[in-house]
């Protein structure tokens, strides 16, 4: 299997605070991989660093064989990385289908002078654009509510319209960012199927973080475990559940001595 | 240039620039607690220029006196604004507070005009503050020497107050964070209402310093100086008092000095500070003195 | 409701706005039609301000800068150069300034045109700035323009500004210019490029994380909206056919913003409802400036008092009304419909 996603000994540093350091990995094409630690780890920052929302203090981040690295936040969606928030950020005005139009915009063809004029072209492209992403809506299963405003959905539906928005942009790598948080275990095992399925339909990598050890164990291929924004495991879910170090990483050295 | 000039303009613009320091002050503690413009600010300072007047011509009082009286009124008025205009408006969108202050602004402006009408008012001044002096060849009017002294005394008060009392304590608590505040049990209401109070003095003994400096009150008075004071307060590094004088200062400088060296960029005076202000915010935007923050993503 | 039903719709009541023109030019006297004219115009700069403020959530306090702009270019456009040989009395103009003449129309996209370079110009810069700084630092912007059009008297006159500017702005030119800003408002906001903008004002990070080129899409919507406050700015000279640099002060900007919160940030029918019903207050509210008698009363007209009363209406709004007459709802044939159905029922 190719690798998809490579980063070089990424570091960040804000003042004196090393948020992470020397974290290199290679995410392999087609994966469902996991990035995992204990709050304060690092494991967002790595997130900013790899969409370009921070720029690395060190290091380099190559998507499908291109530098990445220092890019801004909207060039990196464009070469093909979506991401979604740990904190919900939907444009809350805005109905959940035009959420979900707006990730399409960085695809889009016709600008705003072929609106205005509504040239055929244009008139198409719109159509086009709702068709699809009505479709993303119900692949999501909100294809009822799409006429909602995005702020008054519940909880959940919030999350997966996050999602839609970020298929919407086209990409071929996906960073989901805390996707089972606060969810009960019925919805935890119906994101993990989720998870799954949009995998082979959108023809995706798939990168995310999460505390749901269920979620994580159960979906990822392959994992790497931060703590203090060092890197102390990588690997599959079983030799990961078995390290001493993410256990004690996790659960304090105490535990550890005493199992 | 002759040096006697040249220390003219340099007592000129320490004059010009503490004037701004002191309203600057205002605005900046009520942005940094509130993160609030307080246009209405440049109003509150033509209010102190004009109850002096009439504290004079209406009531015969003793300069003095007036001085004192309007400064205590005007920090009410200040108070009042914020309990009517600012306090509903705590947990709305801070745009929403903006655009009050903008219409409160307008608002006493024009309440101005009404009462005081729109003819410039001559000031009076009290004699001792316009017997020049000589040194040697520099003529020095002995108020170009009161201003600063009283504003630097007065922001050694006001740095007292904020620094070594429990309510600059509770200030500096709001503007680190205002909920935390509300939990810890500062009484967050009436700290605010005190900055107020003390922002509005300053901005009023900035204003009659003014019309003794130039001497002619009209209901618009506040705005340039206004504008230009908040102008310093965000090139000082808006929340930062020490940066509200910094700022102050360099702008009177800048004024003052342009003017004396290039006597033809005269006209472009006025667009001076917001030149300053464009070029500042390109280069730092939070100020001199301001402390970057991260956005969190 | 079908696309082609909302069509015929809306050429029905742009044929009636038509006719009600036809009909006001020959019934109204001069005083009542420089109010629609005024009302139109209003409407202009509110659409423009609310593209900016209401849809794209940038702060901007420069309109009337925009403004200046478009009304000085077209009026040097629209005077014929003999008019501006005996308006020049400070110092004659520059040779181009003096022979530049063009049609109206041409001249109010001039007007727009220079506005909207200048929109791009110090766009730049400042639209990386946060809300209350791009609005201290537009408001600069508005008093530099200001400041400078008294210090270049080749060009502007001075402090003695224009008079006698050729009154071409009647109903018809501004009705047309309002209903032209109303479409191109309304095209843009209701395409994919308003979503875009929409959510730049919800949400700028989540913005950047779609793809989207933040910063190029604040300067289009900020350009569109100097566009539009030129063309308003240009059509208000040959209205008012005087100008000088006094009339461009932050004032004018605040009577737009107050159009624009009071009508609804991000509603275009708010905008237009606050632009009919403020036109028409303040110049109903000039009766309280202006000597009133009743009987054997009398009472001398108050300067200053419109003003009071208007922004008075302004915090009265914002305290109890935060979101304006409209919020960021509009009325729409389709809602007009349902509530016709729901009054059957």
């Amino acid at each position: 299997m190719s690798t998809i996603l490579e980063t070089r000994n990424l570091t960040m540093r804000f003042g004196g605070l090393v948020a992470v350091s020397d974290f290199s990995a290679s995410v392999p094409q087609g994966s469902i991989t996991g990035l995992i630690g204990p709050n304060g780890a690092g494991k967002t920052t790595c997130f900013n660093m790899v969409t370009g929302f921070y720029r690395p203090t060190e290091g380099q981040v190559f998507f499908e064989g291109q530098d990445l690295t220092g890019k801004n936040p909207h060039q990196v969606c464009q070469a093909g990385i979506a991401r979604t928030f740990q904190n919900i950020r939907l444009f809350g005005n805005e109905t959940a289908l035009e959420n979900v139009m707006i990730g399409s915009f960085v695809r889009q063809r016709t600008g705003w002078l072929q609106a205005v004029l509504m040239t055929p072209m244009a008139l198409r492209e719109d159509i086009e654009i709702r068709k699809r992403s009505m479709e993303l809506l119900e692949v999501v299963g909100l294809g009822s509510i799409a006429n909602e405003k995005a702020n008054s959905l519940p909880y959940g539906a919030q999350r997966r319209l996050e999602i839609a928005r970020a298929l919407a942009t086209g990409p071929r790598f996906l960073l989901l960012d805390e996707p089972a948080a606060g969810m009960n275990p019925q919805e935890s095992m119906e994101l993990m199927d989720f998870i799954r399925t949009i995998r082979t339909r959108f023809d995706l990598t798939i990168l995310l973080i999460e505390h749901d050890m269920k979620v994580v164990m159960g979906v990822c291929e392959h994992m790497w475990v931060l703590d203090y924004g060092v890197t102390i495991a990588e690997g599959g879910p079983e030799s990961i559940q078995s390290n001493p170090k993410v256990i004690e990483a996790y659960l304090g050295e105490e535990y550890v001595n005493y199992a | 240039m002759t040096l006697a000039t040249f220390i003219q303009h340099f007592l000129n613009s320490l004059t010009l620039g503490s004037l701004y320091a002191l309203i600057a002050i205002g605005y900046t503690m009520v942005y940094g607690i509130l993160r609030l413009i307080n246009f209405a600010h440049s109003e509150i300072f033509m209010l102190g220029a004009y109850f002096v007047f009439w504290g004079i011509t209406l009531f015969h009082l003793p300069w003095a006196a007036a001085m004192v009286v309007s400064i205590i009124s005007v920090a009410g008025i200040g108070i009042l604004v914020d309990r009517v205009a600012y306090r509903p408006l705590r947990d709305a969108p801070r745009i929403s507070a903006l655009i009050s202050a903008i219409g409160v602004s307008f608002f006493l402006q024009n309440v101005a005009i009404v009462f005081f009408q729109a003819i410039p008012r001559q000031v009076y001044r009290p004699q001792w503050l316009e017997q020049p002096m000589l040194w040697g060849d520099v003529r020095v009017l002995p108020l170009t020497l009161f201003v600063p002294l009283l504003s630097f005394c007065l922001m050694m008060v006001l740095v007292y107050i904020v620094y070594h009392t429990k309510a600059g304590l509770g200030m500096r608590a709001i503007s680190k964070d205002i909920e935390t505040s509300y939990l810890m049990g500062v009484p967050v209401n009436k700290v605010i209402a005190l900055t107020f109070g003390i922002g509005s003095a300053l901005a009023a003994a900035s204003g009659i310093m003014w019309a003794l400096r130039y001497p002619q009150l009209q209901p618009i008075m506040g705005a340039i100086p206004g504008f230009k004071a908040f102008i310093a307060a965000v090139v000082g590094g808006i929340g930062s008092i020490q940066g509200a004088v910094i700022g102050g200062l360099l702008l009177g400088f800048i004024e003052i000095m342009t003017v004396a060296f290039f006597p033809d960029l005269a006209g472009y005076r006025d667009a001076f500070a917001f030149i300053l202000l464009i070029c500042v915010l390109l280069i730092k935007p939070t100020g001199i003195m301001g402390v970057k923050t991260e956005d969190k993503v | 409701m079908n696309r082609n039903t909302i069509i015929l719709l809306n050429l029905v009541l742009v044929a009636c706005l038509g006719l009600f023109l036809w009909w006001a030019e020959r019934s109204l006297d001069g005083y009542k039609i420089q109010i629609l004219n005024l009302i139109a115009v209003n409407i202009i700069l509110a659409l423009s301000l609310n593209l900016i403020y209401g849809f794209t959530g940038m702060f901007s306090l420069g309109h009337a800068g925009f403004m200046a702009i478009g009304a000085y270019v077209c009026s040097i456009l629209i005077m014929t150069p003999d008019q501006k040989a005996t308006l020049f009395i400070l110092q004659a103009a520059f040779p181009l300034v003096e022979n530049a003449h063009a049609p109206f129309l041409v001249a109010v996209i001039a007007g727009g045109l220079v506005a909207a370079l200048f929109g791009m110009v110090i766009g730049a810069p400042l639209l990386r700035l946060g809300d209350d700084y791009l609005g201290i630092a537009t408001l600069g912007f508005a008093e530099i323009v200001r400041v400078i059009g008294n210090n270049i008297p080749r060009v502007t006159n001075g402090a003695l500004g224009f008079k006698g500017i050729p009154d071409h702005a009647n109903l018809w030119w501004n009705f047309g210019w309002c209903l032209l800003t109303l479409y191109f408002v309304i095209r843009i906001v209701n395409s994919n490029t308003g979503n875009v903008f929409k959510a730049i004002r919800d949400d700028e990070t989540a913005a950047k994380a779609m793809g989207i080129n933040v910063f190029k899409m604040k300067l289009l919507s900020f350009t569109f909206g100097a566009f539009f406050a030129g063309v308003g700015g240009a059509l208000l000279a040959s209205l008012l056919t005087t100008i000088d640099p006094k009339m461009f002060l932050f004032t004018l900007t605040f009577s737009v913003l107050m159009i624009v919160v009071t009508g609804g940030l991000g509603s275009i029918t708010g905008s237009i409802l606050a632009g009919i019903g403020i036109t028409v207050m303040l110049e109903w509210l000039r009766f309280v400036e202006n000597p009133i008698t009743i009987g054997d009363w009398s009472m001398n007209g108050i300067p200053g008092m419109r003003m009071v009363v208007f922004s008075l209406v302004l915090i009265l709004v914002i305290l109890f009304r935060r979101e304006g007459i409209m919020g960021m709802r509009e009325i729409t044939w389709d809602g007009i419909a349902r509530f016709m159905k729901r009054g059957k029922a």
